[in-house]
């Protein structure tokens, strides 16, 4: 078994030292992948490719698929009215088919957004390699697992031969000291996070998340964080598993049992950064410092506290990030010195691979309870998963969202990257718990603001950005 | 895919920085199933300004794309590529790729050269003084050169990438070269890690 003790090194080392099939001289080592996450858009031309070639899918077993990128939210029962998204949902269910790949298809219990279904089912589990053909798979790091995204080419390999050619990134490390003040969520450590890093910060490093403040968060909140370190420009990031992850997994469907269970809990607690261990780079961020974060650009590192007002281009150190912060108020068609909470919104967002779990819908359900969205605010939820939208049916929250006037959903990306249709209009302004605010990315023209569950669902209730305190 | 030795001819100057793929290929583009067709949603909302810069004249025969820092971040969606290249792209320069977008490049055979800040500054001065400069994209020597304005410089790619765009080399292959070391792997991995279904279908 590929699980040596007393090792020594960072998290990062020991999860990718016990991936590596092959390292051949002058070529970047292979690493095998534990699991393989598919949906619908990326993966046709994977498939297409390893037919043309005449390969099979070497490891079906450890090969999950979904649809969760352009699935319709409603009218389930009727037959999905946009041809492209049907045929490329049609692909997908003839792949899975011809390669006897589980698919959790539009209808089932378990169909969700690829990044909320892997943890759900125990399936992303500490120590594994986990890769999809979506640069959000760095949720599953939360795990203290190694989890990024690939390319369409990259999916059609590791379907082939379930292993990936990586040169090894750089190891970083963000520890977070100190306690978020009540109120604060995992979104608003991680916004602060990319802020400090800037976009393209983590480029080439794998972040290891540690400290305090990241201990202290939910599994939920740890998948949040992990989630984003894509936005920070970085190929992965990590949390070392605990006590709070093995609660977690505990009892799940793919989860180790009995005798195994104890081995597999014995291998996880080894997977920590060894004391003394050095990071190639370290930013350190003061959780308490922070407050609630909405962004007012076109990068996720374009943010500022709530409190604060939209920033003087003049504010940024280098003519590129100045030119950046101008272009972005241009867009989003927003002037220096606007306070934040003077900003009204046209729509609000709640759900993604993001914010889009049980423990977010609970957060802006108790914002919502017994109050009303906001007139000519349009406002949505949409679960992350089928399973999460039936556990909140369970405990009366998609009663306290519709009575307040959201529309409750089924389970999707949805409006996070609106390929299913629900996007806003031009030059509307939308306050979202998903996880990019690039041009467009809402639809054409659309304006996002990036918050947390709680403030977006304060937001719906006021009209315009605000807090759960302040209603 | 065919190797890739040198690329020579105009190119098109995108002088901002963090360009993410949603603005280079569109999220309502990614519902094909092919990989081609994507030419004209290759920056579909920036080109419906007409001065934008693959509006203008000779943008049409360009090679090569010039873009600044963190070029090609956000989503991992290969079609940016793929669209890149159906525009007639052969090769794109940045003093820094996104991770994921650099990776999709040398897997699809569009040439990425990342330079430092300077040279690339350079060679958008280059640009700015004559639109029509031949850039120059030299892949076995790895350098990049602007002939008219003297420039010449290294660009970084690391030795099995150049190789494989050299080729034109199918990665799966040069993979299964290792099949006895991924069979020899999968024996031994511990019992505990999960399966989505049994390796055997029950009944089987």
């Amino acid at each position: 078994m590929r699980c040596e003790k007393n090792v020594t090194g960072r998290l990062f080392d020991k999860v990718w030292d016990r991936h590596l099939v092959a390292s051949p001289q002058g070529e970047p080592p292979l690493l095998f992948i534990d699991l393989h996450l598919v949906h619908e858009v990326t993966s046709p031309q994977a498939f297409e490719g390893l037919e043309l070639a005449g390969r099979p899918v070497r490891r079906p077993d450890l090969t999950l698929a979904t649809m969760d990128h352009d699935v319709p939210t409603r009218g389930l029962d009727r037959p999905i009215a946009d041809p492209l998204a049907a045929e490329q949902i049609a692909r997908l269910r003839r792949n899975c088919a011809a390669h006897n790949i589980t698919l959790h298809a539009l209808g089932s219990i378990d169909q969700g957004i690829v990044h909320v279904i892997g943890p759900q089912l125990g399936l992303t589990q500490p120590g594994m390699t986990v890769v999809c053909g979506d640069s959000h798979t760095s949720t599953h790091g939360a795990f203290g697992a190694l989890a990024f995204g690939i390319g369409t080419t990259e999916v059609e390999h590791v379907l082939a031969t379930q292993t990936l050619r990586q040169a090894k990134p750089a190891a970083m490390a963000v520890t977070v000291d100190g306690d978020l003040a009540a109120g604060l969520t995992a979104k608003d450590l991680v916004l602060g996070i990319i802020r400090a890093l800037g976009p393209g910060g983590g480029a080439g490093s794998v972040i290891e998340y540690r400290g305090a403040a990241v201990r202290a968060l939910s599994m939920e909140g740890r998948m949040t964080v992990c989630n984003m370190s894509i936005e920070g420009g970085a190929r992965a990031g990590m949390i070392a598993p605990d006590d709070t992850t093995f609660a977690f997994l505990q009892g799940r469907r793919h989860s180790p049992r009995g005798k195994l269970w104890e081995q597999a809990l014995d291998d996880w607690r080894s997977l920590v950064t060894d004391e003394g261990a050095e990071f190639d780079h370290e930013i350190f961020v003061d959780a308490a410092a922070l407050r609630p974060a909405v962004t007012w650009g076109t990068t996720p590192a374009q943010s500022v506290s709530i409190d604060d007002v939209v920033p003087e281009p003049e504010s940024f150190a280098t003519p590129g990030q100045q030119q950046a912060a101008q272009r972005a108020l241009t867009y989003m068609d927003l002037k220096p010195g606007t306070a934040i909470r003077d900003i009204g919104v046209d729509a609000v967002f709640i759900g993604s691979c993001t914010n889009g779990r049980l423990e977010d819908l609970r957060a802006a359900a108790e914002v919502v309870r017994g109050r009303k969205v906001h007139a000519g605010v349009r406002a949505l939820v949409v679960p992350g998963s089928a399973r999460v939208k039936a556990e909140a049916e369970a405990e009366g929250l998609d009663q306290h969202f519709t009575q307040a006037g959201f529309e409750w959903r089924s389970a999707g990306c949805s409006m996070c990257l609106g390929m299913n249709g629900d996007i806003i209009a031009p030059g509307e302004r939308c306050a979202s718990t998903s996880n990019r605010n690039f041009e467009g990315r809402q639809g054409p023209g659309g304006r996002t603001h990036l918050v947390s569950p709680a403030v977006a669902a304060a937001t719906a209730v006021a009209g315009h950005f605000t807090l759960p305190g302040d209603l | 895919m065919p190797g890739i030795q040198r690329i020579a001819g105009r190119a098109v100057a995108l002088e901002r920085r963090d360009v993410d793929t949603d603005q280079i290929i569109p999220a309502a583009w990614l519902k094909r199933v092919e990989r081609t067709g994507f030419s004209a949603g290759l920056f579909g909302a920036w080109r419906e300004d007409p001065d934008f810069v693959l509006n203008r004249p000779g943008a049409q025969e360009a090679k090569v794309l010039v873009g600044g820092a963190n070029f090609g971040c956000g989503s991992s969606r290969e079609h940016a590529v793929w669209a890149l290249q159906d525009f007639g792209f052969q090769a794109v320069i940045s003093p820094a790729l996104a991770d994921i977008f650099r990776g999709n490049c040398i897997s699809s055979g569009l040439v990425p050269v990342e330079t430092d800040e300077d040279t690339v500054a350079r060679v958008f001065a280059a640009l700015a003084a004559d639109p029509a400069a031949q850039v120059v994209v030299d892949v076995a020597e790895r350098t990049l050169a602007v002939p008219s304005a003297g420039l010449l410089a290294p660009f970084r790619l690391d030795d099995f990438a150049r190789w494989r765009l050299l080729e034109g080399l199918d990665d799966v292959a040069l993979t299964l070269r290792h099949e006895n070391s991924i069979t020899a792997f999968e024996t031994d991995r511990p019992a505990w890690l999960p399966q989505v279904a049994p390796k055997e279908p029950a009944g089987t």
